[in-house]
């Protein structure tokens, strides 16, 4: 019962098909478990108030309506408040850190630089032993008096100790002698750094940025410990009260009169909230797998 | 504070060379002027990194000293260092109520099945993505796995709610259609591991999956090619080679997640359990735990026992997985 060869490459071949056929399907279901959550919130959003209390969720609106949006827009109050605080937050807090993170990262990059090695330690310590939200907590409240203040939101997390290791290991790869021959031209470190450095390290920034713009765009934790006044509250932490309480979202609405269609209301801004990201990921996301892949944080 | 204020460079290099040749005066000032300029310019380096540390110094060494917190009975007029020691009354209140013994329980269970599901999903998912040679749709399909990771804990709970809601979720809609009763998903604790298991998978497998799928890539097709030679199945293929290469990466992202292994993830717990006291049982971690007993009960006492608790078995343990790793393999500790 031998068979030809060419029967046997036909076999093999059919099972190579079948076994990628496989895969796709595979990776198809999975890519449809990771959209269906956020499809149903877009779907939601996009139903009439009262199909929604009627059928419940479903992926496909019921009733199509873009009531909730047009209600949001015509709505000038809080929601705007919260999007501007967001946007605001945001943008101050991702550039600092970026700006910050990276001066950094690259004099920890620099093999010249006496103090390397003491400050390197000085920036992975946190890493390893951190003094928890209680400490935490009274000395932002206590010492720094940061409650209901923007700046509760923006500076604690301004260097994140992991990035500026990575933002050090990616810059650490870049041509010494480009450098050393700024250096003799009598560049200034500053120069080196702005008009050399910089430009040659896109990937790197572009990821730690990316990062950073999401942490400060996606933070409620900061909010919930520390605002309690609502016209400081962002776009997430303003999501966060309204899905435990509806209660403040009509409140939020108490001028606009009519009876706002509160659960497709909410699900509007969620999306509202999400848009931004999927943006930003859109754009960003081929700088992505090379910026994280940059190395582990060794070095020394 | 600029290099170039000080010496223009061709005059130095000029002194050094010429230093070499004539008298030594020259020499030691040609040196002199270098170190001076390599001073300044490690001034200047200083300065780069000044802001940076200052800020890490406020905000993560600023407070430990008030860790001692746990030790003392805070009252909020004496504040920190005026208040009363107590010596280990707070760890005997923390861990006599049983309330300790739940809280750590929960987050190392936790905690070990999402690292387990996480390495065994990104693995199997890196594999059969690396498989799609056609590079379109394994574009497509890792950006649709990636995106959750950017999506807010805050709105995973939107649609944790859509899913699970007593009245109108999709799930309940669902099991209605098919003939079974409802589940009220929010007071059932017993679920909730398998659900924030499945949870922690939709946000973090496409980073994970991305990050063996780099090393995945990066091994050299000849090792393939050899194997297959010698008549090497697929799966042997995967076992013997695929999986030893990226073993590295394998080990440090585990000895990461294994050294963070008493920090819960507070934002999804936060959102996704919507703080229903029903669900406390199976997901009350540390992190939740000691929110809670600060922000709602306002009890300093109790949070910072259990933080301090946290913050020293976490060191120990990341210190220690480090020790493991490098009495396995030195190259692939972390420090």
């Amino acid at each position: 019962m031998a068979m030809t060869r060419a029967q046997v490459r036909h076999k093999v071949q059919r099972r190579r098909a079948v076994a990628l056929g496989l895969t796709h399907a595979l990776m198809i279901l999975v890519s449809i478990a990771c959209a269906v959550p956020l499809l149903l919130i877009v779907s939601a959003s996009l139903t009439d108030e009262r199909a929604l209390v009627e059928n419940g969720f479903q992926l496909i609106p019921s009733k199509f309506s873009i009531y909730a949006y047009q209600f949001l827009l015509a709505d000038s109050g809080r929601i705007l408040g919260a999007y501007s605080i967001s946007i605001f937050v945001t943008f101050v807090g991702a550039s600092l850190s970026l700006l910050l993170m990276s001066l950094l990262g690259y004099a920890l990059s620099r093999k010249d630089f006496p103090l390397r090695r003491l400050i390197s330690f000085f920036v992975f310590f946190p890493l390893l032993f951190n003094a928890g939200l209680v400490p935490f907590y009274i000395l932002m409240t206590r010492t720094l008096h940061l409650k209901d203040n923007l700046l509760a939101l923006i500076l604690p997390p301004l260097v994140q100790p992991f990035f500026t290791l990575l933002l050090r290991t990616y810059f650490s790869t870049l041509p010494r002698d480009l450098i050393e021959a700024a250096k003799l031209d009598g560049a200034s470190e500053w120069r080196i750094f702005f008009q050399i450095v910089v430009p040659l390290s896109t990937p790197a920034l572009a990821t730690v940025g990316l990062f950073s713009l999401l942490f400060y765009w996606n933070d409620f934790y900061l909010s919930l410990l520390f605002i309690n006044n609502p016209r400081y509250y962002n776009l997430q932490y303003l999501l966060y009260k309204i899905i435990s309480n509806l209660q403040v979202l009509e409140n939020s609405f108490m001028q606009s009169g009519s009876k706002p269609p509160l659960q497709s209301v909410r699900m509007a801004m969620a999306v509202l909230a999400m848009g931004p990201v999927l943006f930003a990921f859109l754009f960003v996301q081929k700088y992505f797998v090379r910026g994280i892949t940059v190395g582990s944080l060794k070095g020394d | 504070m600029s290099g170039k204020t000080l010496v223009p460079p061709e005059a130095t290099s000029q002194a050094v060379t010429s230093g070499l040749a004539s008298a030594k005066p020259t020499q030691w000032t040609a040196l002199g002027q270098r170190l001076r300029r390599e001073r300044a310019r490690s001034g200047t380096l200083f300065l780069m990194a000044l802001p940076g540390m200052l800020v890490l110094f406020t905000f993560s060494y600023l407070p430990l000293p008030d860790m001692i917190l746990a030790f003392k009975d805070f009252k909020a007029a004496q504040g920190v260092w005026g208040s009363r020691w107590v010596g280990l009354t707070n760890f005997q209140f923390l861990f006599g109520t049983g309330t300790a013994w739940r809280i750590i329980r929960n987050t190392l269970f936790l905690n070990s099945l999402f690292i387990v599901a996480t390495l065994v999903g990104s693995l199997v998912l890196a594999t059969l993505l690396n498989e799609i040679s056609d590079s379109f749709f394994a574009r497509i399909y890792q950006s649709i796995l990636f995106f959750p990771y950017f999506v807010s804990y805050v709105i995973v709970g939107y649609f944790v709610f859509i899913f699970l809601s007593s009245d109108n979720g999709v799930v309940n809609h669902v099991l209605q259609n098919v003939g079974r009763q409802p589940v009220n998903w929010f007071n059932q604790p017993a679920y909730w591991p398998f659900i924030l298991t499945l949870v922690t998978l939709w946000h973090n497998l496409g980073y994970y999956t991305v990050i063996y799928l780099a090393g995945i890539i990066a091994i050299n097709p000849e090792y393939y090619e050899a194997a297959r030679i010698d008549g090497a199945t697929k799966w042997q293929e995967i076992r013997y080679i695929m999986l030893p290469l990226i073993r590295p990466l394998i080990i440090i992202n585990v000895l990461l997640a294994v050294g963070r292994i008493f920090f819960a993830n507070f934002d999804m717990f936060i959102n996704v359990t919507r703080q229903q006291g029903a669900l406390l049982p199976t997901t009350d971690v540390i992190d939740t735990y000691v929110y809670r007993t600060l922000t709602a009960i306002g009890n300093f006492n109790m949070a910072s026992a259990a933080g301090l608790f946290q913050a020293v078995a976490g060191f120990i343990l990341v210190i220690l997985a480090n020790w493991i790793v490098r009495r396995v393999d030195a190259d692939q500790a972390l420090f």
